[in-house]
């Protein structure tokens, strides 16, 4: 983990926000102390499909001044992390959770990549 | 006759439901998520609730459920099963029937007497109302806007599954007013309002759920 000078961080160096803005490396390393590989799914409503979370976000940015803001769609974002090297039958067997448990394909989309 | 009602964890409404199953004269058997196991019942209840907190989506995770397993094979050959609220997320996400519930359009938990019309009456649970009756059913949920594409509702319109409609303004953004809808087969029905929830006048606006109950139980007698 980064740790940045708490002078430069607006909300002092350990808050969520903070953390989410510099990258983040894998936090875990496997037996023989590489990188644990990450596979992240991220899953957003079908553009057709209304998305009152993502207005509820819409109407507070203008509130807050946040000015410019013209649309906002809320999505999940899984990190997914395996045991081993991100062998293309563990990908295609990764992108089968996704559309059968992490995304419901009649309302949303999804996209793999390995990170 | 004996009808089984599923506790996941999280569920509710199930003592409600099973209630329900014995003041329409029928005998209730809990059946629980974690055995493949239906117990030989003649149709079964899916009730409302949260259940697994409606993490990642509403009955998302419910319907990967051991007892899912059988139920989802259980309903292709006929078996009666109704989802009210969580229960009807559950049999969206297991496609058992088709499109989908997402958050009310207006962001805010609905809980009121609503009324209802039914324009089905040929599902197994819904024969003993009389076709376009109206009915008072209580409503209460925070992810109950029926979505599915276009093609999917002039589908389930044409072919008459649209089983019961929201009347006096739609509650949850819902797509074409629909309430709940029913498979090809009609043995499988799913609604966000809770008709277990009506069934005694002291409780109740109406008693019009037991009529869900009393249809299954006049079915299930009549099927040799």
């Amino acid at each position: 983990m980064i740790i940045r000078d708490p002078g430069c961080a607006p909300f002092g160096a350990s808050s969520p926000v903070d953390r989410l803005a510099t990258p983040r490396p894998p936090v875990r390393l496997d037996r023989l102390e590489r990188p644990v590989a990450r596979v992240v799914v991220d899953v957003m409503l079908k553009p057709e499909i209304l998305d009152p979370q993502g207005k509820a976000v819409l109407g507070a940015m203008g509130r807050l001044g946040f000015s410019g803001v013209e649309a906002v769609r809320q999505g999940k974002r899984f990190e997914i992390e395996v045991d081993g090297d991100v062998t293309p039958e563990v990908f295609s067997e990764l992108e089968r959770a996704a559309g059968t448990l992490l995304a419901n394909p009649v309302i949303e989309d999804y996209a793999i990549h390995v990170e | 006759m004996r009808v089984g009602v599923v506790t996941f964890p999280g569920s509710l409404d199930d003592r409600d439901a099973a209630r329900a199953v014995r003041l329409a004269g029928g005998e209730a058997v809990s059946l629980w998520h974690g055995d493949a196991d239906l117990r030989g019942v003649d149709a079964v209840v899916l009730p409302g609730g949260f259940s697994y907190g409606d993490y990642l989506r509403c009955g998302a995770i419910a319907r990967f459920a051991p007892v899912m397993g059988e139920l989802v094979e259980a309903a292709h050959r006929g078996l009666p099963v109704l989802g009210v609220c969580n229960g009807f997320q559950i049999l969206c996400e297991s496609h058992l029937l088709p499109g989908a519930l997402i958050r009310n359009d207006h962001r805010k938990f609905v809980c009121r007497d609503q009324r209802l019309r039914v324009d089905s009456t040929s599902t197994v649970w819904t024969s003993e109302f009389a076709p376009g009756e109206e009915i008072t059913i209580v409503l209460k949920n925070g992810e109950g806007g029926y979505v599915a594409d276009e093609r999917t509702l002039d589908e389930l319109e044409g072919e008459g599954r649209v089983v019961v409609r929201y009347l006096d303004g739609n509650p949850n953004g819902s797509h074409r007013d629909i309430a709940g809808v029913t498979n090809a087969r009609g043995n499988v029905v799913g609604l966000m309002p809770h008709p277990e929830h009506c069934v005694e006048p002291l409780t109740s606006p109406s008693t019009d759920g037991l009529r869900f109950f009393t249809s299954v139980l006049a079915r299930v007698a009549a099927t040799p």
